[in-house]
């Protein structure tokens, strides 16, 4: 008795028994509220409703549906083309201005910039999508604008109401998220190796292309998947500014768990949506690590 | 040269970026119901009209309840992890707090729809709370991203110097690192709380019939006279959020200065 209570207070006061203790409340409050809802979905993926009752018996069927009804292709595609466009857009354009902020703004003034780039993403993210209708809408801001420069003759009406208006939207929704983790890793580099760079005869520009981006990627492959992966599960920006041919897959999946009352086919939608996700990420971080070295 | 051509662009990016946040002051004092150019003329109507309206006031005063509770329970999660994490190894570490930190990869939709076909098969009414459970699980994360690194700049030899005089375990933590933790909490605290106040999605799922205030936006955007009203709404809320991101922007300073580690700026 005395031994085995000896081990015991001895695991207790291990340093992994201690770390375990004390991370157990969140852990299990993960474990309840997010890993069992997640086997609850994968669960249900596989049966059938049938008006009120689940029926609960094993069946690819919403699987099949959702990779085969043209509907469901067409929304799942977009989806993906979407979120590649907007990630592009959305990294493309950030890199210059993390660029800027790291090296050309004084350190004290760092910060600062910082905080202007992250203060519109507080104010709440439903009414900015909103605003982007009021900008973008027939009788809107920009046509508005345009038509009193006399810059055009009609208003444009292929910014709203379509996928371009969700793009816009969205790379605008995910800026920071993207300039954060590029401005993060540029200010590690170590400027005495661009220096380096320089005085062995390289310019300015190939320094840039053999030093600085090189040891930027990580942040821009970080940038890339924080984008990338909740712009593909987006709601609101496809359904107001969307229109109907802006609709994405999650408008579906809300639509079948909360209107069409057909939750194993939303939850088998949700998990391919989730599988098409890991997929493509993973092929990203593969191409990386194959083709330009890039180490997390 | 170059950098001048960077500097016009960060100028030009930064409007892109404001873009939309300018036009909200614009048209909550435009006197007209059209939200459209050219302003009509300046009035303050919206905004006494946004006092007289009840279903708003209590989607405000539901908001702020649960943005209150997720911030205290998100932050209180976020000590025990970010504790765990900094300062210990333990088996199986590396799959505990990626399933704890899962959620900020997690497309919102996919929290919200697990949660919702689990409340809903055990049978538990959708309200207020069940919009907490949701929140918590989203928010904790950012509360340990903040934490973490307010625990991994303290200086352990503090806590060492205090057991070698004698204090415990949970004095230690009490009289030494709860006060240089502090402006973390705080810091983590606002983050919560201003994520808990914006998040629709979850919310839009599991609120049930006491709609939070992003809800009870969504539901007004579709009537085109309640815009401006709206608009006025969101003007509040923009100044609310400044000031208290201004807030815990100053704290966290305070922090990194209480530390004495060198300021590299920015709170994510």
């Amino acid at each position: 008795m005395s031994s085995s209570d000896g081990a015991f207070s001895r695991w207790r006061h291990s340093e992994g028994a201690q770390g375990l203790i004390l991370v157990s409340p969140t852990f299990l409050y993960a474990l309840l509220l997010l890993a069992a809802p997640l086997a609850t979905i994968v669960a249900i993926s596989f049966w059938t409703q049938d008006y009120l009752v689940m029926i609960r018996e094993f069946t690819l069927a919403n699987y099949i549906r959702a990779w085969t009804e043209p509907l469901f292709q067409t929304l799942m595609l977009r989806s993906v083309v979407i979120a590649v466009i907007v990630t592009a857009a959305t990294v493309l354009l950030a890199f210059p201005i993390a660029y800027y902020v790291s090296f050309n703004v004084r350190p004290e003034r760092k910060a600062l910039w910082i905080f202007l780039i992250t203060i519109p993403f507080w104010t709440s993210y439903l009414l900015r999508v909103f605003l982007w209708k009021v900008i973008l809408g027939y009788n809107g801001v920009l046509n508005s604008g345009l038509l009193g420069l006399g810059l055009i003759d009609e208003p444009l009406t292929f910014i709203l109401y379509n996928a371009n208006a969700v793009v816009i939207t969205l790379a605008h929704a995910w800026a920071p998220f993207a300039i954060l983790p590029i401005f993060v890793a540029l200010e590690k580099i170590d400027r005495a190796l661009l220096e380096a760079g320089q005085d062995l005869g390289e310019s300015r520009f190939t320094t840039f292309l053999r030093v600085t981006l090189p040891l930027a990627m990580p942040g821009v492959v970080a940038a890339t998947l924080i984008v990338f992966i909740p712009t593909i599960g987006d709601y609101v920006t496809p359904k107001l500014v969307g229109g109907p041919d802006g609709a994405m897959i999650s408008n579906m999946i809300q639509l079948q768990f909360m209107k069409l009352n057909n939750g194993p086919l939303g939850a088998a939608l949700a998990i391919s949506g989730m599988i098409i996700v890991t997929a493509i990420s993973l092929i990203f971080l593969w191409l990386n690590r194959r083709y330009l070295k890039v180490r997390q | 040269m170059k950098g001048r051509g960077l500097a016009t662009y960060a100028v030009a990016y930064l409007l892109f970026l404001y873009a939309p946040v300018i036009l909200l002051p614009l048209f909550a004092f435009n006197d007209g119901t059209i939200i459209a150019f050219p302003l009509q003329g300046f009035t303050t109507g919206w905004f006494v009209q946004l006092t007289r309206i009840e279903a708003l006031h209590d989607s405000v005063f539901n908001s702020l309840w649960i943005a209150l509770t997720t911030a205290v329970l998100s932050t209180c999660f976020g000590l025990f992890a970010a504790r765990a994490s900094a300062r210990y190894r333990f088996p199986a570490k590396g799959g505990i707090m990626g399933l704890i930190m899962l959620p900020l990869v997690l497309p919102e939709i996919i929290v919200a729809v697990a949660l919702l076909v689990v409340l809903l098969q055990l049978g538990i009414d959708l309200g207020a709370w069940t919009v907490i459970l949701g929140h918590v699980l989203i928010c904790t994360p950012f509360s340990i991203a903040i934490l973490n690194s307010a625990f991994l700049s303290l200086d352990e030899s503090l806590e060492e110097a205090s057991y070698d005089l004698g204090e415990t375990k949970w004095s230690t933590f009490r009289l030494i690192t709860l006060p240089l933790v502090m402006p973390g909490i705080i810091s983590s605290m606002l983050i919560a709380f201003t994520i808990s106040l914006d998040e629709f999605i979850i919310a839009f799922f599991l609120t049930g019939n006491e709609p939070t205030l992003p809800v009870y936006l969504w539901s007004q955007l579709r009537f085109p006279t309640k815009i401006p009203i709206v608009m006025a709404l969101g003007t509040i809320m923009l100044v609310a959020s400044l000031l208290l991101l201004t807030a815990a922007e100053y704290f966290r300073r305070r922090g990194v200065a209480r530390t004495g580690a060198k300021d590299s700026g920015g709170f994510l």
